[in-house]
């Protein structure tokens, strides 16, 4: 049987993780290789990077940061922020990545989406639906959650998959950062419009929003970053929950 | 011993070349090249597959005599060859991702699209699924029955002897996904990407 995926997510900067896991035993706390390490050690079923360097000349920091991520973790990885073009997944791919998601760009030409999965496969190439409740509908944000693009998201979901998006990685900007739990309302519908997986992200404050966003969202797996930082919850902990609500995990 | 990791331009493959270094270390030499006579001199080759089938058989034909050192590898001097994803699927004689596409024909059967029955099933078949051993395999040795490996595809390949099949996963129907023949091998699953358990599979193969 196929396994609901639990999904741990760092926040990278200028090669360094933003928020993290506080472990006094890391010799370097704010390297993400380190902390990527820990998650897929504890059964973490892939790894999200999201990097939010803004300057440009930093931006080469995230390929050193895949190349060695790849080489000490043996999980999915996959790599999102900033992707704007063939050429960038290209390099993300070769450093170890074995997927990356793409979001502003994937709006702004959605061909980026087309002729990326013709030249790497589905399987590498994730959408990143930013949106945001607007009346009874929700609505396509590009830029990290700063400009609303007007597109309704049921609608640009479905465009995705015929481009050829292998997964939707979709995030509530409403719930984002609130710990209050997903937007269980826009994943199921989303879910349903769609035949490709579901990645939840934006909310999660506990274990049970988790719970929430397979069963009630239908998702098909959960991504959280802050939840599994500080040491709140491991993801085994996260796992044996899922478990003990009856939701199929890998453990 | 030298293992060669086949780079015939058929998508990414840093994860498959760095699994088998991680398990290789300095007892193995990991070559990773699409150069014929190092493939012929090689004691056992990975052929990975990213991608649709159409694309990478057609990788594949894009260099010149590379099928026949694979043929030659493979069925004549019957060296241990493993393949990944559509790596295996390729082993069929024809698959139908895309377009119809003639595949190397080593082990009989086609390759078709997983029956999603009318999308109550995701497809990509995306994430870890449970592998059921069917038959005792050299690459399965210490891996528990039921062991949980990392999946992301859509198509399936479809032997016609079954008798091949060494591992089956459920998903929609029993799709098969790990082969045997003699000295050929194949996963449909990752083992590069399916945690210590895959590297554990990588390892049995370098050491057949």
């Amino acid at each position: 049987m196929l396994k609901n995926r639990i999904i741990p997510c760092l926040d990278v900067k200028n090669g360094r993780v933003v928020k993290g896991i506080n472990f006094v035993d890391l010799k370097d706390a704010g390297d993400p290789v380190e902390q990527a390490k820990i998650y897929s050690d504890g059964g973490a079923d892939e790894i999200c990077f999201l990097d939010i360097t803004a300057s440009n000349e930093n931006r080469d920091t995230i390929y050193d940061v895949v190349e060695r991520t790849s080489k000490k973790c043996f999980v999915p990885l996959t790599v999102g922020g900033g992707v704007r073009s063939i050429d960038d997944i290209n390099k993300l791919l070769n450093c170890g990545a074995d997927k990356v998601s793409i979001n502003t760009a994937a709006v702004e030409n959605p061909k980026v989406v087309l002729d990326s999965s013709k030249k790497f496969g589905s399987q590498c190439i994730v959408v990143a639906i930013d949106a945001k409740k607007n009346g009874d509908k929700w609505e396509i944000f590009t830029h990290g959650g700063r400009n609303n693009s007007g597109l309704d998201a049921l609608d640009y979901a479905k465009k995705m998959e015929d481009s050829g998006a292998g997964e939707l990685l979709v995030t509530s900007m409403d719930r984002d950062g609130t710990q209050i739990g997903y937007d269980v309302d826009l994943m199921s519908k989303i879910a349903s419009k769609v035949n490709i997986p579901l990645i939840a992200s934006g909310g999660v404050g506990n274990l049970d929003h988790l719970v929430d966003g397979i069963k009630l969202g239908n998702a098909s797996a959960v991504l959280a970053a802050s939840i599994f930082h500080y040491g709140k919850h491991s993801v085994q902990e996260a796992k044996e929950y899922l478990d003990s609500k009856g939701i199929p995990v890998r453990i | 011993m030298k293992v060669t990791i086949v780079d015939y331009n058929s998508g990414n493959i840093s994860s498959v070349i760095n699994s088998f270094k991680e398990v290789a270390k300095d007892k193995v030499n990991i070559e990773v090249t699409a150069d014929l006579s190092k493939i012929k001199s090689s004691d056992k080759v990975v052929l990975p597959g990213q991608g649709s089938f159409k694309s990478c058989v057609d990788a594949l034909n894009k260099i010149n005599g590379l099928t026949e050192a694979l043929h030659e590898f493979a069925i004549n001097n019957k060296k241990p060859l493993l393949g990944i994803c559509v790596g295996l699927q390729m082993f069929a004689d024809i698959g139908y991702e895309e377009t119809e596409t003639k595949g190397l024909g080593w082990i009989s059967g086609k390759v078709s699209k997983i029956d999603n029955q009318n999308g109550k099933y995701k497809l990509p078949h995306i994430g870890w699924n449970q592998i059921n051993i069917v038959k005792e395999s050299k690459i399965f040795e210490n891996i528990e029955n039921n062991s949980h490996m990392y999946f992301v595809h859509s198509y399936e390949f479809l032997p016609n002897d079954k008798n091949v099949i060494s591992a089956t996963t459920d998903y929609s129907s029993n799709i098969v996904c790990s082969v045997e023949k003699e000295n050929i091998f194949g996963t449909q699953f990752h083992p590069e990407k399916s945690d210590k358990l895959g590297l554990k599979i990588i390892d049995n193969f370098i050491n057949i």
